[in-house]
Order: C-alpha cells, then sequence, then structure tokens
C-alpha cells in the first residue's frame, strides 16, 4: 500500500498528488514513470513522476481525470487514502548533459512531465527555453516554476486567454527562426502536437527528442503492447523509450494504436459514474 | 535394464493396462468459461492409479524427474491411501507439486521414462502428483505442522518470482537461510500468474503455493523492479550474501512483417497477461479490458500459443486457428495441448508463414493474414525438418484479431543495468549450468533467463540446483560460527 499524502487540484480536471513512495523516489531520475494500481481489482496505468523528495520518500504525479482509474483516484483523501500498487522507476531517464541552447516544448498535462527534465537540463548549465501551451488560461499550471528555472518562458493558449493566441508549434517555428543554433528539442503532449512540432524542427536539422504515451500494461518489457514504430523498427515504449527520436516516431500509428480501447474506456468510466451517482444518492438519504 | 527378479514382475499379469482417466469439462462448456479443463481425481480414483505402479527396484522415473522426487514411494504411499504422507515425500524435492502436476510435460519426464510405459499406458505420475497437492490443501489439519527452519543470519534475494525463483527461494529457506523475493508485477508467481491460464492452472492454486512458501518463512516483496528500484549491485551491497536471478523469458518477439503494428495484432503475452493476472475476462466487474475479435489467427506451435488459441475462444471468438509452419508432427506444444485445442474447436493452419498482417481502409485494424505455404525438407540445426515457402501459394486468412506466439526473448531489464554482467548474443545471461554461477561474485542465475524458453519444470530444477550451490557458496564464505550449518553437516 502507498499512502496519498497530499492532493490538490491544479486545474480543471487535473490534480496533484504526492504520494509515499520510499523506493521509487530514492532511485528515480527525470523522465521516469510509475505505473500504478489503486486497489485489487485495478487497472495499471503509466504516470510520469514529476518530483521526488527521497529524504521524506514521496513522489510528485500529475493526473488529468480522463478516464474511469483516474476518475477514481480524484476520490482518494489524502492522509487516509492509499494506492494499492506504485511499481518503478520505469522507463529510460532522459539524457541530461550541457547540449547548449534547448527547448522543452509541453502541451496540455504534457507540462507536467516536461517540468524535471526541463529543471535538470537548465541545472547542468543549458541555456533553457520553455514553450508551453493549453487550451486556455485554466488550465496551465506551474507556469512559476518553469519561469523559475528557465531563461525564457513563451506561454500559448488556444483562445488567446493567456499568453500568446494559437499553439505551442507557432512559438517553437518562431524560436527557432530567431535563434541561430539550437541544440536540442523536447516535446512533450499530445501525440498529434508532437508530430505537428517534430515537422517544425526537422527542417532545422535539430534533433527532436518526443516522450511517448502508448498504451501500456505491465511497464517492463512483457506484453509489447506499448510498441512504437520508429525508423521502421518496434521499439517498446517502456523499455527501449520513454524518449525516442521524433524524427523517426511513425505518430500516426500511435494515435491509431491509442484508440483502440476507446470504447471500453468509456463503458468503463459511465459505469464507475453511474455507480457513484447511486452510492451518494443513498448517502443522502 | 530393469534386473530378473524384481518383485514388480509378479505384480506383472495384475496390471491395469490403461490408466485411471481424468474427468474433463466437455469441450462444448468448457469454451464458454475460464474453470479448470481438468477436474481431478477422487481418493478411489488416485488409489486405483497409484496401485498401477510396479514399485521399481532401480525406478527410471525418478531420473526423469528434473528434480528428482521420489515417485515409488508416493506413489506407493497414495496406492495406500496414504495421502498425508504422499505429499510429505513430494514436498521433500517439489514445493510446488500442485503446478508442476498440472504444467508439467509428464509424457517426457517422469512418465516418458516409467517402466511400465514400455508395456502399457505409463503411470499417470503427474495427475497423482496434483491429486496429493489439491488433498492437502483440503486437509490441512491431517498434515504434521510444517516444521519451521530456523533462520539463519544470512540473507539471500531471488530476483523474480517465477518457477526457477519460487524453487530456490523454497530450497534456500530450508536449507536455513533468509530469503527475499523481489517480483516487478504487483503479485508473485511470474509466467504461473501472468502467462499459463486459469483453465489450465487455476491462480488459486498457485497462490497457495506461494502462502506454502510464506507460510516457511519466505519474504516476497512486490512492485520491486531490479534494475530500476534498485540494481543488483545495490542488492549485494545491501546486506545480502548472494543473489539468484530467476527473471525469465519475458520479452515477446514480434515477427518483423509488415502491418504487425496494426490494432488487433498482439502479443501472447499480452493476450495472456490481460486476461490472466488483470483477469480481463471480468471486464467490466474488473477495470482492465482485452477485446478479441470473431476471426482469431495465433502465430507458433507452442504451448504458449494453444493457451492463446484456447483463450481467445473463452473471450467469444467463433474461429480460432494456430498458424504454424512446419506440419503436426514438428508442433513443439505437449500433445496433451493440442488434443485439448482440438477438442475445443481450435484449427489448426499448418504448414503455413505469415507474410503480412493486412488492414482495413483506414489502416488501423487488422482483417486478414497473408500466408505462404511451406514444405519440410532437410534438417535444420535443431534436428527439426527445415521449412521452405513455395513462391505463389500464397493465401489470405481472414482475421481481425491476431496472436504472436513466436516465443519470448529474455527479460532485458536486468543485462541492461547490470555493468559486467556476462550475457550471450540473445541476451541471456551466461550461467553454469549445474551450479548457475554467474561471471559476478556471489550472483547466480537459472531458468529460462539462461536457457532461454524452456519447461517450468526445468527452470525450478535450475532453482534448485543453483541454490544448493549458493547454499555451499554462502557456507564457505562463512566457515567459522553459525549452528544452524554447523548442525546441518
Amino acid at each position: 500500500m502507498y499512502r496519498v499524502v497530499e492532493q490538490r487540484p491544479l486545474a480543471p480536471r487535473i490534480r496533484e498528488y504526492v504520494i509515499s513512495a520510499p523506493d521509487v523516489a530514492r532511485t528515480a531520475a527525470p523522465g521516469q514513470f510509475v505505473v500504478i494500481r489503486l486497489r485489487e481489482e485495478g487497472e495499471r496505468i503509466p504516470l510520469t513522476i514529476v518530483d521526488t523528495d527521497p529524504v521524506a520518500g514521496t513522489i510528485v504525479l500529475i493526473v488529468q481525470d480522463v478516464g474511469k482509474t483516474t476518475h477514481e483516484m480524484t476520490g482518494i483523501d489524502a492522509g487516509g487514502g492509499v494506492l494499492r500498487d506504485v511499481a518503478g522507476p520505469l522507463g529510460n531517464p532522459t539524457e541530461i548533459d550541457r547540449f547548449g541552447k534547448v527547448v522543452c516544448v509541453g502541451g496540455g498535462l504534457g507540462i507536467a512531465p516536461l517540468y524535471p527534465i526541463a529543471r535538470a537540463l537548465a541545472a547542468v548549465g543549458n541555456v533553457t527555453i520553455g514553450i508551453l501551451g493549453a487550451r486556455s488560461r485554466e488550465f496551465l499550471f506551474y507556469v512559476d516554476r518553469f519561469r523559475e528555472v528557465l531563461d525564457e518562458t513563451f506561454i500559448t493558449t488556444d483562445d488567446g486567454s493567456c499568453g500568446r493566441k494559437g499553439t505551442t508549434s507557432d512559438v517553437l517555428r518562431d524560436v527557432l527562426r530567431s535563434n541561430d543554433r539550437v541544440d536540442r528539442v523536447w516535446l512533450i503532449g499530445p501525440p498529434i502536437m508532437m508530430k505537428v512540432a517534430a515537422e517544425i524542427t526537422r527542417p532545422f536539422g535539430v534533433k527532436t527528442v518526443a516522450s511517448l504515451n502508448p498504451l501500456m500494461l505491465d511497464g517492463t518489457g512483457m506484453c509489447g503492447g506499448c510498441r512504437v514504430d520508429v525508423g521502421g523498427r518496434i521499439r517498446f515504449a517502456c523499455v527501449d523509450g520513454p524518449e525516442f527520436d521524433a524524427h523517426q516516431v511513425d505518430f500516426d500509428r500511435l494515435i491509431s494504436r491509442l484508440r483502440y480501447y476507446r470504447s471500453e474506456e468509456a463503458t468503463s468510466l459511465e459505469r464507475f459514474c453511474a455507480r457513484l451517482a447511486m452510492s451518494r444518492g443513498t448517502d443522502t438519504r | 535394464m530393469r534386473p530378473i527378479g524384481d518383485v514388480a514382475w509378479d505384480r506383472h499379469a495384475m496390471i491395469r493396462p490403461k490408466r485411471v482417466p481424468m474427468r474433463e469439462q466437455n469441450p462444448r462448456d468448457r469454451v464458454r468459461n475460464f474453470r479448470e479443463v481438468a477436474l481431478g481425481y477422487t481418493p478411489e480414483e488416485a488409489v486405483q492409479e497409484a496401485e498401477r505402479c510396479l514399485q521399481c527396484q532401480f525406478p527410471t522415473c525418478v531420473e526423469g524427474c528434473p528434480v528428482h522426487v521420489d515417485i515409488p514411494r508416493f506413489v506407493g504411499q497414495a496406492s495406500r491411501g496414504r495421502f498425508a504422507g504422499a505429499i510429505g515425500t513430494i514436498h521433500q524435492q517439489n514445493l510446488l507439486p500442485a503446478v508442476c502436476g498440472r504444467v508439467c510435460p509428464q509424457e517426457a519426464q517422469c512418465e516418458g521414462t516409467c517402466a511400465l510405459g514400455r508395456k502399457f499406458e505409463p503411470v499417470a505420475i503427474g495427475k497423482l502428483e496434483r491429486f496429493c497437492a489439491d488433498w492437502s490443501a483440503n486437509h490441512e489439519s491431517d498434515l504434521p505442522t510444517v516444521e519451521h527452519t530456523p533462520m539463519a543470519k544470512t540473507h539471500v534475494a531471488v530476483v523474480g518470482s517465477g518457477p526457477a525463483g519460487l524453487t530456490a527461494a523454497a530450497e534456500l529457506r530450508r536449507l536455513g537461510h533468509r530469503v527475499t523475493v523481489f517480483e516487478l508485477l504487483h503479485e508473485p508467481g511470474g509466467v504461473l500468474i501472468y502467462g499459463i491460464p486459469e483453465f489450465r492452472l487455476p491462480k488459486a492454486v498457485v497462490r497457495r503455493e506461494i502462502d506454502y512458501l510464506k507460510k516457511r518463512g519466505v519474504q516476497f516483496r512486490v512492485n520491486q523492479v531490479i534494475g530500476r528500484t534498485r540494481s543488483l549491485q545495490d542488492l549485494l551491497g545491501s546486506g545480502f550474501d548472494a543473489v539468484f536471478l530467476g527473471t525469465g523469458a519475458g520479452l515477446p518477439r514480434f515477427l518483423g512483417i509488415p502491418g504487425e503494428q496494426l490494432n488487433g495484432v498482439f502479443s501472447a503475452n499480452e493476450l495472456l497477461t490481460r486476461t490472466n493476472l488483470m483477469r480481463a475476462y471480468r471486464f467490466p466487474d474488473v477495470d482492465t479490458p482485452i477485446r478479441v475479435g470473431k476471426r482469431v489467427a495465433v502465430i507458433g506451435g507452442g504451448n504458449v500459443a494453444m493457451d492463446a488459441a484456447r483463450t481467445a475462444l473463452r473471450l467469444g471468438a467463433k474461429d480460432s486457428s494456430i498458424v504454424y509452419r512446419r506440419s503436426v508432427e514438428e508442433i513443439p506444444a505437449r500433445a496433451e495441448e493440442v488434443e485439448h485445442a482440438q477438442e475445443e474447436g481450435v484449427r489448426f493452419q499448418l504448414l503455413a508463414m505469415p507474410v503480412r498482417f493486412l488492414a482495413d481502409k483506414t489502416d488501423d485494424h487488422v482483417t486478414g493474414v497473408e500466408c505462404v505455404e511451406m514444405k519440410l525438407q532437410g534438417m535444420d540445426s535443431t534436428g527439426r525438418r527445415h521449412p521452405v515457402p513455395l513462391p505463389g501459394t500464397e493465401f489470405i486468412l481472414p482475421a481481425d484479431t491476431v496472436i504472436i506466439a513466436t516465443g519470448n526473448g529474455p527479460h532485458p531489464l536486468i543485462p541492461q543495468t547490470s555493468p559486467g554482467l556476462a550475457v550471450d548474443r540473445r541476451g541471456n545471461i551466461i550461467a553454469d549450468p549445474v551450479t548457475g554461477e554467474t561471471n559476478l561474485a556471489h550472483v547466480f542465475a537459472g531458468g529460462d533467463i539462461v536457457t532461454g524458453a524452456a519447461t517450468v519444470i526445468e527452470a525450478m530444477g535450475a532453482g534448485k540446483r543453483a541454490a544448493i550451490a549458493i547454499d555451499r557458496h554462502i557456507s564457505a564464505m562463512n566457515p567459522d560460527t553459525d549452528p544452524i550449518f554447523a548442525s546441518r553437516e
């Protein structure tokens, strides 16, 4: 059992959880993830580790309430609540080195896993530019934290309610045009965002890394469900990734494979919400 | 050869030539549920079958058993209805009898070398082993209390809780060591839990065997991804006197042909893990889904392929076909598994090799497998006839689900994260075949991570041999004091 020490909302349907998982906290590095399970009948879902406190033995996860498990998670009380399983850290850590000038692009929930990477890149002396995008102002989070550690942070929103109106890709293109040299770009966000951004960096010949989020079961190399097509080869996001050369990734295939269980995911969530509504009805009587 | 004058010959005339069959769920019913196919013996049936044993003076069956269970002794006890004694005899060599009785390839081991088998059907040793194990689970109060081996100060880490790891753990505990088993999934058991289907090996049986080890003092830690949560070096530096690596062959291989990334194409590991470990057949009562279509093609001819094809039927497939590139004679699966699959309606597309997977209009989902017919000629390095494609014989097997069951590679995490650990070109850990010693001091390995994918009992044999070697290694390192070691000599 892994105790939920704290949880708080960051944005609509996005919450930050502090979880007691000393073994994970001790060895986790930026770019790695955990697989969690809420209870005995629960599914295993991968979540990126956003931060760790090895002394307190805690890790930070940022979760968007999109499916059954993530929805159920919002109901877990800080203090008394627990997760049944937390396994990790999984995946290869991000390669952190002094590359020169780097650009970190985060879209939507991707802002969360981008944070530890951007912070680590800044800490070793890179000139770091952040580009954070969301649908609108209310969906942005961690902006101050990025500003604290990065040299420059750009904000975009689809509706223009904060920062520049448009997408992260618009800003990325401008940044690449106005900087004589960018040494490396990180992309974390919805697959379609990463696909578009990879096409923007390609003509500039900038090495671009995308952190992929395919469906995953065990997260340890055993099921092959998370396989992605990278340069025509099958790679497993869990043990070979999760970061890959964005110019080699077949994003269309990734997007198609992410849809496979969509109807089951909807069924599961509907059922859960219906039960929740019923039990709440009973409670109030 | 058996010596003339063996008492057994005198009984020979009275022996029933055929073994007592074990009752099974009938095929039409069982394809609609995940309950165990074989229903087990009654005590009377067990006695009757056990009476067939010749009680050879020089039993060849024991040599056929990778862990050398004293088979004539336990079968003799069973024939007199002394089941508690029988399970005690088995437990001396094998702490997972309910598992082995169900999944060992006995026809190639103990039963394959049974003297009775030269003339008649061999004694159903596996079924008797299973009976004794199941009987003891229901008669715990009749069993002598397990004597709790005192704990030594020595502490061994076992990485992986499949057949190799469990056996090593059990043996090390019995030899007096403290043992901690590290498992990366949320439940121990390895392939016994995630891989072998419920209808062949109920998970309750595996849990029972693991509980038995816990009672004997073996500690289990789940969600421990050795190589990530802590490294092999960390383990050695944190008070463990030795480490046994039994991390198995968990990495699914794909074929490398076009269309393999389509939706509807799974590895057998994924299908089986969703179904067995996560119990997806109960979705939406459990959260993990699984979706198979109406027409399922399973690529491969081993036990895992049979498990996958039969699982697909139970998940609602109307048609489930094995696609195998050699003929029925070369099928590596156990005969019993092939028979069970045939009884349940699994079809066999033999001498056929997939060349690509076909996609629907949107290039999203698989719709079929393009295969080419094969012929067999010559011999390959494994002594099997070599399959060669016949150009121009391509045909399409319609399928909305394809399951790849062509074997697994070594689990990559430990080799990837353990600098200096010697592995071969396939990524298997190089270890002494007898002692399991690797090139790193205090590190031993055994089972599929060393040999490549093999059987449960072979992995158990390796786990057991390594445990004995680890015990000697530790004794040699701590020659002085420990009273437990002293008393054992």
